[in-house]
């Protein structure tokens, strides 16, 4: 707290300094650059005379004004990070994102005192230029690729056809709402609020993700909301510029709504070509790093970050390049890169990740505090209601239509949580400001704040324990005994290498197209000589072996045993342990395994049950025994315990 | 998808399997792909080298009791109508056959109940041992459990499991144990309908 503390009174000394040094008039500069110079802000504090003499301490704040405020806001944003989970319990009830803005709204109440005047708002350049691609690029590249590519149906069928559905319905019924009540909101025509239901409906990567990384969603979830919220914005980008350009228009005609619907697919491919591009270059790129290994990192970035730059340039979707780039080649930059670059890299993700997203929400708390706020009771709680309603039904409707094709069928609570998880977030707060100005503008602001809070608030505070209650209603029967508990696990591991044996159908046949063709093109292409031998086994014994690391960190203590009663009490205390460190599905996770996918897939055990799989995925410790990793192609050495049983059979009937 | 039961004609003995094991034309002809697409000398038959180099399953802790499922006793080669027959225990006993009696069908529950029991009893003796369930306590558990704890869950399980207490569960103490576990939607991979 100490830290803390002082930084905000470090902070508050330094607003008053700055407030204190406002920019001198050149023609009155003094030689020695003086701080205590014209005051031409709206306080009140009255000139000093300085002497004319040799200043031997002297205060120039305007010299360092920019960076400096940029690494204070920084450094706020890190220590309150820290703060939080200095408590244990309270990240658990309140999720970051919301602590987060009400730092921001506290910073922004101290500087709105100290200064009188609006704190620095998010520009929307900032937002879109800087805090965002870190975000999404940290999401890009640890996307669960195979999860992602089996489900790429279902979330392009939600993130297009949901996001319109969204947008048409929430635009056409606000424009109702206006109607009803001419005389405060006359002058907010269809276009308008079709505009505004463009950038609202948008589902927010960042806020989404913050808020589940404390919910333990199966990856199956994760990835179909996740992916919505990344996908929705091709949508998103398009609806907004298409409604924004017919305002500027003097008509609308047919031919330029067909145009806009052209749009859609174009920055859609455009940014996905984009991110190919810069994806690939980057991958080969990183095949002639060796020589110099401490700058591979930085290509993963430029390239990544170049690839958003250019599809912003042409007005193509940059969330959807930059995350097409960073899947597109990580698995050539992996294998290329020394080990010590890819933790690095990793490293880097996560922490740029970190801070842009806890600048982003401060920031939100900040830019509360201003004067443009104008406020319409009626508005602002239709936008509410209809923002749940059309989620609500949209959601339902696009699973009915989705679920007869899948074969992993999206259950009532899975709807549940992708409907009501919809959060709001920067993006949306950073469109509004972007609208041209109109009278009504203010309002809009206003909406979008009061929205974005609600969501991230309530419906991001409120979801744990509504999906927990939903959860304990499903619960009909006692828990199972330990001999179910084994069966269960058992054909869990069998379904899974089932599955394996039997292969994907449907994906199958192009999943298997592609790897002929990454094989025998890119993988010579783009890696260098030497790793291009690594076959696909070895990789999964590099797999398991960071696994069995892993695992090794993470030894449960040994518990005394006790009697038989108590079985089950061992057995759930170690899943509880287990629990609490590592989450079903975080961004932190860097791999997942087939038995954990199947089981949670099914959608319906307890959460427990599910980490425990993960640990038995965990394969056994005889497949290598030394620790370090073959260098040349081996095959597989098995412990002699693996094969008893095989043998046993084997033997006893040869 | 497009295949009718002419083109499955250079599949020996397609039609029958179809009776036998209610798979579609269309399922049988994917299965044969993937039979082909796994066997990788063409022997016409999958060994235990052409199971290991599936990347997944490798990582699978029973992988070797899956493989040995596959085998029948005496054989180190799957054919193709094995393989076949192996997989129809996975589909989902709602499927609309009802051409044979339901006991016969390989998917009915009592079918997939068997299957499993075989993955324990590994030495086919229709019992699974104490030592045999300690055995795959230890190949799904080993990371997290010590032998002590693996050695009380097993007893734990064997005191619910063995009626007849006589240190080892038949093939209906198993089916007792798992009476309030739904078998045929657990124990069922959706595509495979």
């Amino acid at each position: 707290m100490a830290p803390f503390l002082s930084l905000l009174i470090y902070t508050y000394l330094v607003l008053r300094c700055s407030s204190l040094t406002a920019p001198v008039d050149p023609s009155k500069s003094q030689p020695m650059g003086s701080s205590l110079g014209q005051n031409s802000s709206s306080e009140g504090v009255p000139l000093v005379d300085v002497p004319m003499a040799l200043g031997v301490f002297s205060v120039d704040y305007h010299h360092v004004q920019a960076p400096f405020e940029i690494v204070l806001w920084i450094m706020l944003a890190s220590l309150a990070k820290l703060g939080f989970h200095w408590s244990g319990r309270i990240p658990a009830v309140v999720p970051e994102s919301c602590l987060l803005i009400m730092v921001g709204l506290l910073v922004g109440g101290v500087i709105y005192g100290v200064r009188h005047s609006a704190p620095p708002t998010l520009s929307a350049d900032a937002f879109f230029l800087f805090l965002l691609p870190p975000i999404v690029l940290d999401a890009g590249y640890f996307l669960p690729g195979r999860l992602f590519f089996e489900n790429l149906g279902t979330i392009l069928w939600y993130a297009l056809l949901g996001t319109l559905w969204n947008v048409l319905g929430i635009g056409l019924s606000l424009y109702g709402v206006c109607l009803l009540c001419p005389s405060s909101l006359g002058d907010v025509s269809l276009l308008h609020c079709l505009l505004f239901g463009s950038l609202i409906a948008a589902v927010d990567p960042v806020a989404v993700l913050s808020v589940f990384q404390e919910m333990h969603v199966n990856e199956q979830l994760h990835i179909l909301v996740f992916g919505e919220s990344l996908l929705n914005d091709a949508v998103t980008v398009v609806l907004y510029q298409l409604f924004e350009s017919f305002l500027r228009l003097p008509s609308v005609s047919g031919l330029d709504v067909l145009l806009g619907g052209c749009r859609v697919l174009v920055v859609g491919f455009g940014g996905l070509f984009v991110g190919l591009f810069f994806g690939l270059v980057a991958a080969l790129t990183s095949r002639f790093t060796p020589r110099v290994p401490v700058i591979a990192p930085l290509f993963v970035f430029l390239y990544s970050y170049l690839s958003y730059l250019t599809s912003e340039m042409l007005h193509l979707s940059g969330i959807t390049a930059i995350v097409t780039c960073a899947v597109t080649m990580k698995q050539y930059v992996e294998a290329n890169v020394s080990e010590r670059s890819n933790s690095s890299i990793q490293y880097f993700l996560k922490m740029w990740s970190s801070v842009s997203e806890t600048l982003i929400f401060i920031f939100l708390g900040v830019s509360t505090i201003q004067d443009v706020h104008m406020w319409s009771w009626l508005f602002v709680c239709a936008t509410l209601l209809l923002c749940l309603i059309w989620r609500g039904s949209g959601v339902l409707l696009l699973t009915a239509v989705v679920n007869k094709v899948r074969r992993n069928k999206v259950t009532f609570r899975d709807q549940f949580i992708i409907a009501y998880g919809g959060l709001r977030g920067a993006i949306c707060f950073s469109l509004v400001f972007l609208i041209d100005d109109f009278p009504k503008k203010r309002l809009f602001i206003t909406t979008t704040i009061i929205v974005i809070l609600f969501t991230v608030f309530v419906q991001g505070m409120t979801i744990k324990p509504l999906v927990d209650l939903l959860d304990v209603k499903r619960k009909k029967r006692a828990l199972p005994t330990v001999s179910e508990e084994i069966h269960s696990r058992l054909i869990d591991h069998l379904l899974a290498g089932i599955e394996d044996v039997v292969g994907y159908w449907g994906q199958h046949y192009w999943k298997d197209k592609f790897e002929q063709f990454n094989r025998k093109f890119l993988r010579r292409f783009l890696i260098r000589e030497e790793q291009q031998n690594r076959s696909s086994i070895l990789r999964v014994y590099q797999e398991l072996e960071r696994r069995e690391q892993g695992a090794d960190r993470e030894t449960v203590h040994p518990l005394l045993p006790e009697e038989m009663d108590s079985i089950r009490r061992i057995l759930s205390r170690n899943l509880l342990q287990f629990n609490s460190r590592r989450p079903t599905y975080s961004r932190h996770t860097l791999h997942h395994d087939r038995a954990l996918q199947r089981h949670s897939s099914l959608g319906e055990r307890d959460t427990q049950f599910v980490f425990l799989c993960a640990v038995c995925a965990i394969g056994p410790r005889s497949i290598s025994q030394d620790s370090s990793i073959p260098e040349e192609q081996t095959a597989p050495q098995h412990g002699p315990k693996k094969h008893l049983s095989f043998d046993i059979e084997n033997e006893k009937n040869n | 998808m497009g295949s009718n039961k002419s083109t499955l004609q250079h599949i020996p003995n397609a039609e029958e399997l179809m009776e036998e094991t209610g798979f579609s034309a269309a399922h049988i002809q994917r299965l044969y792909d993937r039979f082909q697409l796994l066997d990788r000398d063409q022997m016409g038959g999958l060994r235990n080298e052409d199971f290991e180099a599936i990347p997944e399953l490798v990582t699978n802790p029973i992988k070797d009791r899956i493989i040995g499922a596959f085998l029948s006793p005496g054989k180190d080669m799957v054919d193709f109508p094995s393989f076949v027959r192996v997989l129809a225990h996975f589909q989902p006993t709602n499927s609309k056959r009802s051409k044979t009696s339901s006991q016969e069908q390989y998917n009915s529950p009592t079918r997939k109940l068997q299957f499993v029991f075989q993955l324990y009893d590994q030495d086919r003796d229709g019992k699974i041992s104490k030592t045999e369930m300690l055995q795959v306590l230890q190949e799904m558990l080993r990371m997290e459990e010590t032998d002590e704890q693996l050695q009380s869950v097993m007893e734990k399980a064997f005191q619910e499991a063995d009626l007849d207490q006589d240190d080892a569960i038949s093939f209906d103490e198993f089916k007792k144990s798992l009476e309030k576990l739904d078998i045929s939607e657990k124990m069922s991979i959706g595509f495979l309908c």
